[in-house]
């Protein structure tokens, strides 16, 4: 059990590097200069919290959503190929089904537009006004590309780490899982070295 | 103490292809809270995730530390009297660490992840549905690797089901009680560095 202790110290140190990059690297775009939460970010996190101990005692599960992904990926595949799918090692481990996590997902989609809704916040728009101050009008198939190829990182990163900002972020890290913690300090490793170089001025 | 793999409610079995109704009208009314909330905290919203990556705005650190201090001494008192599970990840430090920083990389470029990307395409930002489509298609690429990585990467670093305390060889409940004090701490600092 020593040797952990050594892998965090090296976490701790690559964590900081990014905080001097940032004072370094001026930014193009300014996220302050758009609208705020509508709500306080600590009420809103207070509610996931007390959500989470509803979601262990009447559902015995987790709060997460990255396997959604996997489990609709499972059932594409299977339309195509059922063979190829269930030899896949993942899906014999985890096959797709329509369960817990998969409807959370969906109405999650739906819980967003009822407060978008009426809370006046509905954007129904292709492109997001911080994307077009940076990167201009008319940049969709970009958008689509670089979006595209992010979810393809989103998922293998988080199949891979065994879970997403939610399952890791949330739920394992309030669990003071070890894994959880390594894996969200690394995505906000990645995420802000490559959200600097993609933002620089 | 309750051990951490005792199983004090059993879940149902994997095999069956649809759950059963009931636990399928809990999870529906969880992702409508869950889906609902992240959309007022402004989670949805693509520039103040991008935000946080840039270390402009952070209400997205606010809001995941908040509730991992509330929903932390909550899980593990129910846990305490034998109410609920943990579920505990096996702690694997090579994927952990690569996984997680393919994650970042991903989360980076799109502007969302997993979970904020259906609360986005909820409130009407449509590009959200090029990350969701990429991460079905990303899904199936890992399920592709998936035999290859248990045999590799799945291998290096493992060591099984972990929890902080267990490393610095501190009882559970004086850890929690210690990282919600530092964790609060923090926050209040945090608010005074940067008030959004």
């Amino acid at each position: 059990m020593r040797k952990p202790r050594g892998a965090f110290l090296i976490i701790t140190v690559i964590t900081l590097a990014p905080m001097a990059l940032a004072n370094a690297a001026e930014m193009a775009v300014d996220a302050r200069n758009y609208p705020g939460p509508a709500w306080s970010p600590y009420l809103v996190g207070a509610a996931i919290g007390v959500l989470s101990w509803l979601t262990f005692y009447f559902s015995d599960k987790p709060i997460g959503a990255s396997s959604f992904y996997a489990q609709l990926s499972g059932f594409i595949g299977k339309l195509f190929s059922k063979r190829r799918t269930e030899s896949l090692p993942y899906f014999k481990e985890n096959p797709p089904k329509v369960g817990w996590e998969f409807v959370f997902v969906i109405t999650t989609i739906i819980g967003g537009a009822i407060a978008a809704v009426t809370g006046g916040e509905f954007t129904g728009q292709w492109l997001p006004a911080m994307w077009v101050d940076r990167f201009g009008e008319g940049t969709l198939v970009l958008r689509g590309v670089v979006g595209f190829a992010g979810g393809m990182l989103l998922a293998i990163g988080a199949r891979m780490a065994g879970g997403c900002t939610s399952g890791h972020g949330i739920s394992g890290a309030l669990q003071l899982n070890v894994a959880s913690w390594i894996a969200v300090i690394c995505f906000f490793i990645g995420g802000v070295a490559a959200a600097m170089l993609l933002y620089r001025a | 103490m309750v051990d951490p793999s005792k199983i004090v409610k059993t879940s149902e079995a994997p095999e069956k292809p649809v759950a059963s109704p009931k636990k399928l009208v809990a999870g529906a009314l969880f992702g409508l809270i869950f889906g609902f909330l992240l959309q007022k905290g402004g989670v949805g919203k693509f520039h103040i995730l991008i935000g946080q990556l840039l270390l402009q705005d952070w209400t997205v650190v606010k809001i995941m530390l908040t509730a991992i201090v509330v929903g932390m001494p909550g899980i593990f008192l129910l846990h305490h009297f034998a109410k609920v599970n943990l579920h505990i990840k096996p702690t694997k430090i090579a994927a952990n660490v690569i996984g997680g920083l393919i994650f970042g990389v991903g989360f980076a470029l799109i502007g969302y992840c997993p979970g904020t990307a259906a609360a986005a395409l909820g409130q009407g930002n449509w590009d959200a549905l090029f990350g969701m489509a990429g991460l079905v298609a990303g899904s199936w690429v890992f399920a592709e690797m998936s035999g290859f990585l248990k045999k590799t990467v799945d291998k290096w670093g493992a060591k099984g089901k972990i929890l902080l305390p267990d490393l610095v060889h501190v009882s559970r409940g004086a850890f929690v009680v210690g990282f919600v004090l530092v964790v609060t701490t923090g926050l209040f600092l945090l608010q005074r560095a940067f008030p959004r």
